[in-house]
């Protein structure tokens, strides 16, 4: 039985280097749960992360952050915890924001998701990405904002704490490809409420990015044609008790 | 439309379908992809013997040419499988998904009963409980 009832969910492939250095700073930092979704590394991603500390669900191979974030909700649901917060591998949410989180959400009872936003606050030292990459952002935030009639400004942020309410849903159904921006307008479907706050966020230090600049337009594009399909989804939303999304043929 | 042309039809599309039939039979196909294919196959071979029908199709539609009705079907069906098999395989791709995620999370599990076991048979761990799981 956990220890903690607040859980911090670590997808990571292959961040073999950076990944016990997360889970220390999780551990330093809070007094969170850490649990690493060890998403088909080839490295030795699972085995660092045992070794800082931390419970590791290991994918047999890769599913992409989707599905790897959703084995940590899944974790959440199974052993019953009552917050679950989202933190990069790669280290690029510092883990003293987490506090800041827990501290919002548990002021705003009404709130089932807070997001730690990078734009929220401009500062000169503050996160840096590519233009095309900025540029991205933006028009996804502006769309989104419009969508679900309350300012996003980091659509594209995965630094989330959701309470009870998101940790059932996102263990029910949770968006394949592009999770961080499909996941604000799954929320917003399922009528539960979620806001920003302004965090810092580093440069990642090892590893690569799953998005690089050349390849910005097509996620852009890709990301759009989801959001669009998300829109007009014949059935938005997969309530508890609905036919499962996955139908099992039984005859043989 | 020319015998020669009206024979070709005919044997392709019954060897298509005497080969769905087969695999079927050998349970090399599950029935629930054969149905389509059989369906194609037995409407094709329906067409290419049922010489009249083939033409008054091709008139409805204003093909001037009789077997290329004959073409024109069976791209409709070639489009119907092959949209059928993106069906199955967005399918197939979820299920392995909801797999994968259960297997690690299982995997956990045992995992930590196993360090618990071994915690509980022998107080002072002495060597390293963590083993990387396969």
């Amino acid at each position: 039985m956990p220890l903690s009832r607040h859980l911090a969910i670590v997808p990571a492939y292959n961040e073999a280097a950076a990944i016990a250095a997360t889970v220390g700073d999780l551990h330093a930092h809070t007094d969170f749960d850490v649990l690493v979704v060890d998403d088909g590394s080839t490295d030795r991603t699972g085995e660092c992360a045992r070794s800082a500390g931390a419970a590791v669900v290991r994918h047999p191979f890769n599913l992409g952050i989707g599905g790897a974030v959703q084995s940590g909700y899944q974790y959440a649901l199974d052993h019953g915890y009552e917050i679950a917060v989202q933190v990069d591998g790669d280290g690029q949410h510092d883990a003293s924001h987490v506090g800041d989180l827990l501290r919002h959400l548990a002021e705003h009872p009404e709130l089932d998701m807070v997001t730690g936003s990078r734009f929220l606050e401009l500062t000169a030292d503050g996160y840096r990405s590519s233009m095309p990459r900025r540029a991205g952002i933006r028009l996804f935030a502006r769309l989104l904002s419009a969508v679900v009639g309350r300012p996003v400004t980091d659509p594209t942020s995965g630094f989330r704490m959701v309470g009870r309410r998101g940790i059932e849903l996102f263990a029910r159904d949770y968006p394949h490809d592009y999770p961080e921006v499909e996941a604000v307008l799954l929320l917003h479907f399922h009528q539960l409420r979620g806001t920003e706050i302004p965090v810092r966020m580093r440069p990642r230090t090892t590893g690569v990015s799953s998005i690089n600049a050349q390849r910005s337009a097509y996620y852009m594009l890709k990301v759009l044609l989801a959001i669009l399909v998300g829109l007009l989804r014949a059935r938005p939303v997969v309530e508890a008790g609905d036919s499962a999304p996955v139908q099992a043929e039984h005859a043989i | 439309m020319t015998t020669n042309v009206q024979v070709v039809a005919i044997v392709v599309t019954a060897c298509l379908f005497a080969l769905v039939f087969e695999l079927v039979r050998r349970r090399r196909m599950m029935e629930r992809y054969a149905l389509l294919w059989l369906f194609a196959s037995a409407v094709l071979l329906a067409l290419a013997v049922w010489r009249d029908l083939l033409e008054q199709l091709a008139q409805a539609v204003g093909i001037y040419y009789a077997p290329s009705a004959l073409f024109a079907v069976a791209f409709g069906f070639v489009l119907v499988l092959l949209l059928h098999f993106s069906l199955v395989i967005s399918r197939l791709a979820d299920q392995t998904k909801v797999l994968a995620q259960r297997l690690g999370l299982l995997q956990q599990e045992v995992d930590e009963l196993r360090s618990q076991l071994a915690e509980e048979r022998e107080p002072r761990p002495e060597r390293e409980l963590t083993r990387s799981s396969s």
